[in-house]
This record gives structure tokens, sequence and C-alpha cells, in this order.
């Protein structure tokens, strides 16, 4: 297993390498000056002049990639142009927020998608295998800034169950319950299409292994199905359902983008958003690399579930 | 199977597929006969007739915030929404069949290059990538077709790449190469045939993505500004009024619902006619 951590942290490498340079050339895509950009047309050439000092524009762009990348990685990603405060603490403290969200929906749909594989594939062709088939179908077309506002409509507008935005009370909020009736309509918006493509990866598996051996030996020494379902069989679907699992992880944390605009969410998608609006690039710039690294860590942590799991994967 | 079994058991399947079939023939006329339709101009203001619920006489599905009437919208918004996802797959796919051609053909170091660029590319959330490079371009539809379109295309030059290093040691093109052929002839006249059936499916459920992914980008302000009508747009816009008048941004979203529905019906369809081994227990 150290073997293997080993390689999979020194493949790590040029994905980072390549990451950083990507995320470095958003700034530098623009067709015109960023400095010009940044600043707007009202800007006299002194404050252009001086912004491209700033940020090292006025220099080779290998250089300019070397300056950059020694400030990141003792954690100064510069200072946004907007809020004219380090990139960093605002980027780690909006992060929070979207983390909650994330793993809140990644909890909702790794639950729910698995229930309803388990019990679609125990039960074929049942009412709930008919829905669930129908809510995999729904889940892959429906724009999810769309569900949210459904569900805002429905919930927070017709039956006034749910408050519909931001992430406390204006009024007397604070509190763990506030905090979880806010997040509610978020995490639902979010984990929906990702619940629907887990169930549909754990029924089909689920399927492939009832019909196996070892099953019909466990249904013929006389377990009862509900064991062989459970112990049996869902403890092998369970290994493929992780890959689905860390891909929907990168997938939400790139959806939170729109679940938070739609409900105003203060996540680091909102605040990116408000920085490309704004031209602010340091500011987005840090938003992308922060992103870009938990997804990238987050799919390491599950190839190596996935080696833990099924130790053939470390010998291949 | 039996054939008779087979079709009966295939004839639900067909059925959605023909109502796919009419539901994106609707919009796709729609947006192609928008200007010669009888409908109202889509920009016209009308502030006194703002917020109108659908029912309204003379605008059968209401009007907006600015008393623009939402039918035209919608109608003109489909030319958009549809132009945009059909585009920036197309150019997804232009760039990943050829990488990907050329990739597993040559193989070595071109192929080194285009897998450590797809590898680099995939190593960022999708539409993080997609709303990172609208950032550096600047907002606007074109931009954001250009952005989609990068994004998307590894998952062509992939295929395509797995595809072609199955084909390149095959009899057919070790014949051609004996015969004499030159590399750009068995490229094209013994390789790209081959591709056209799996490229043609993966386009046909990526166009679903990609209108998607550019009305997104457009619903966060990124892709059409106002006052162009595209239904990513009017979400955008109707999120402010949706408490007012929920009918401003629940039938942009539903436009969006059930043409990338009918897509996604279409083509998964169409899977199962060019690949029948692929077809669905």
């Amino acid at each position: 297993m150290s073997r293997y951590l080993l390689r999979r942290l020194l493949l790590l490498a040029p994905v980072l390498l390549g990451v950083s340079i990507v995320v470095f050339l958003v700034l530098h895509l623009s067709p015109g000056d960023p400095a010009e950009i940044m600043l707007g047309p009202q800007a006299t050439q002194e404050d252009v002049a001086r912004l491209r000092a700033d940020l090292g524009l006025d220099q080779p762009l290998p250089l300019q990639y070397a300056h950059w990348m020694a400030h990141v990685l003792q954690g100064d990603l510069g200072r946004s142009i907007r809020m004219r405060q380090p990139v960093l603490g605002e980027v780690l403290d909006r992060f929070r927020a979207t983390l909650l969200l994330t793993v809140t929906a990644l909890l909702l749909s790794t639950v729910g998608g698995i229930t309803l594989g388990v019990v679609s594939a125990a039960r074929p062709h049942s009412l709930v295998d008919r829905l669930s088939t129908v809510g995999s179908i729904f889940g892959a077309s429906m724009p999810s800034f769309w569900l949210g506002l459904v569900l805002m409509v429905c919930f927070s507008l017709w039956l006034g169950w749910l408050p519909a935005s931001g992430m406390y009370g204006a009024h007397g909020g604070g509190g763990l319950g506030d905090l979880l009736s806010h997040l509610t309509l978020p995490a639902i918006t979010l984990a929906a299409a990702s619940m629907t493509i887990i169930a549909r990866l754990t029924r089909s598996t689920m399927l492939d292994i009832l019909r196996q051996d070892f099953v019909r030996t466990a249904r013929a020494k006389g377990l009862v199905e509900r064991g062989v379902v459970l112990r049996h069989a869902l403890r092998n679907a369970l290994i493929p359902t992780v890959t689905v699992v860390g891909v929907q992880a990168g997938y939400l944390l790139g959806g939170a983008i729109f679940t938070e605009t739609v409900f105003a969410w203060p996540g680091v998608g909102t605040l990116m958003v408000q920085g490309i609006l704004a031209r602010d690039f340091p500011l987005v710039q840090g938003c992308v690399l922060v992103i870009a690294l938990v997804f990238v860590l987050f799919n390491l942590a599950v190839d190596l579930l996935y080696a833990f799991l099924d130790p053939r994967i470390r010998y291949e | 199977m039996r054939p008779l079994r087979e079709t009966a058991r295939r004839r639900p399947r067909n059925r959605l597929a023909l109502a796919a079939f009419v539901v994106l023939a609707v919009a796709v006329l729609a947006a192609l006969l928008a200007p010669v339709l009888p409908i109202l101009d889509p920009d016209a203001v009308d502030t006194p007739n703002r917020l109108k619920p659908p029912g309204t006489p003379g605008h059968l599905l209401g009007t907006d915030e600015f008393g623009r009437d939402m039918l035209a919208r919608l109608v003109w918004g489909a030319r958009i929404s549809l132009l945009a996802g059909v585009g920036a797959a197309g150019a997804s796919m232009l760039i990943g069949v050829l990488l990907g051609l050329h990739a597993g053909y040559w193989g070595g170091r071109v192929d080194t290059i285009v897998m450590r660029l797809t590898d680099i590319l995939m190593a960022f959330p999708y539409i993080l990538l997609a709303i990172a490079i609208v950032a550096g371009l600047g907002p606007g539809l074109t931009n954001a077709m250009v952005a989609i379109a990068i994004v998307g295309f590894p998952i062509y030059a992939r295929l395509v790449r797995a595809v072609v290093l199955s084909l390149r040691e095959r009899e057919f093109v070790e014949a051609a190469r004996a015969l004499g052929s030159s590399d750009r002839v068995i490229l094209r006249r013994h390789l790209l045939p081959h591709l056209l059936a799996p490229v043609v499916v993966a386009f046909s459920l990526d166009v679903g993505a990609k209108i998607l992914a550019t009305a997104g980008l457009s619903f966060l302000g990124l892709g059409t500004q106002p006052p162009t009508a595209d239904w990513g747009s009017m979400l955008a816009t109707a999120r402010t009024f949706v408490i007012l008048r929920p009918h401003v941004a629940l039938l942009p979203g539903l436009a969006i619902f059930l043409v990338v529905l009918s897509l996604n019906i279409l083509g998964d369809a169409l899977q199962d006619f060019l690949d029948p081994r692929m077809r669905h227990g």
C-alpha cells in the first residue's frame, strides 16, 4: 500500500503543475491588457502602470509564473482588487460554506442513491424501481439552477416551510436549527442529479452481483433475503460505487456555484462569480486554484480508498 | 430473443423516442422559423403590462419584468440556446477528433502531449474550468461557447484515441500500408469512417450537456448578455422575480429541461440503433 501511495503522490506533481499553469494563464487569456481591463476605462496611465508593476505584468511570462508560484507556495495568493484584502483569507472563509454544502449534498446523494439502488435491484420493475429510472433520466436533463428555483417556489413560496435564501436568518438566527433549515433546499438541489447517477450504478452492479454463484450459495444456506442483499451483495457492489461517488464529489464542488447563486449561499462560487463580473483577476485565480486543489486531493483520496477496498488495484 | 417479442419489448422505448423527436422538432422548427412566426417582438418593452401571468389576452405565456412577451422570448431564445449547444458540442468534437486521431495513430510524443493535456483539463471540475476561461476571455456568448468547447474536447479525444489504438494494427490498415497508402490517406479514408458511429453517438448525447452548460454560464451572467433572449439568461433575470411571478423562471427552465431530456432520449435511441450490442436490458 505504501508503494502505491508513493506512486500516486508522485503522479500528483505533474497534475498540480499543469493545474497551476492553467490557473496562471487565466489572467493572460484576456485579449487586452489585464491591468486596463481590471481598472476600467476611467483609469489613468499611472494607475495602469502601477497595477501592471504590482501584478508583475511588465515581466516576461515564465518569470511571472515563477514569481506567482513562489508566492502561492508561501500561501500568498495576492490581494483582491475589489476588496483590497488578501485573497487567501477571503477564499478560505467562503470555502467553509461551500464545503458544508458540498459535503452535505454528497452525503445525501450517497445515502439516498445507494438506498434507492439497493431497493430497485432487490425488487426490479417495482414502483420504486420505475420511479428511480424516470428520476435518473430527469436528473441528467434538469438544470440544477432551475430545480433550485422550482424547490424554492414550492417549499418557500407556496408551503412556507423553508427559507428561500442565505445561510442564516436575518433575525434571531445563527443556531444549528437555523443553519439546517437554510441548508436543506440547496443541499437537495445540489444532490439530486448525483443521487440518480449513484442509484442507477448501484442498481446495475447489485443486479449483476445478485446473479452470481456466491449469492446463490448464501441463499441455499438458508440466509434470509435481507442478509443476502445487505451483507453479501451490497458489500461487493460498493466498490464501483466509491469511484462514482468520488467523481460526483468533484461534480458537486463545481456544480455548487449554481446552487450558491440560486440560494444566495455565501460560498466560494458566488465569490468567484462576483470576482469575474468585477474583473478582479487575483480573486478569481485564488478561487479557481483552491477549488481545483481540493478537487485533485479529493480524487487522490478516492483512488486510495478504492485501492484499500480492492487490493487488486495496488498490484496492477 | 424472437423478433416479435423483441419488437413488443421495445415498443414503449420507441414511443418515448418518438415523443422526444416531436418535442425536439417543435423546438428546432420554432427556432428556425422565429422571424416569420406570428409572434410579438421579443425585445419590445411594455412596462404597464409587466409580469402578467400566462393566459393574459395577447400574451399566451404572460410577460416578463419589462412587459416583454414570454412566448416570443422563449421562441427567439431557442435559436441562441440550441445554436450555443450544437456549436459548443461541434467545436469540442472537431478538436477532440483531430487530437485523438493523431494521438492514437502516431503514438509516442504526440500521444503523450495530447494525453497529458487532457489529464490536466480533466483535473478541474468541468464547469469551474469553463468559468475560469470565461473569466479570462470576458463574459459573452461566443466566449462561453469557446470555453465550453475547450473543456469538452478531452472526452472526444480519449474516445477517438481508444478506437484508433484498437484499429491501427488491424489487417485492413496493414493492407493499406502495404499497398503504399500514405498516412494521410490511411487516416482519412480508412480510419475516419470507423469513428463515425461512436462519435455521432457521443455527439448526440453531448449536445444536451452543452446546452445545460451554456445555459448555466448565461445564468451566472457570463454568457449571453441582456437584452438578448436565451433560456439561461432569462432564468437569471427571472430569479429576482420568482417570488412575485414564478412563471418567468419556470417557463425557460422547462424549455431547457424538455429539450435536453428529448436529446438524451434520442441519443440513447441512436446508440441502440448504431450499436445494438449496447442495447439496454
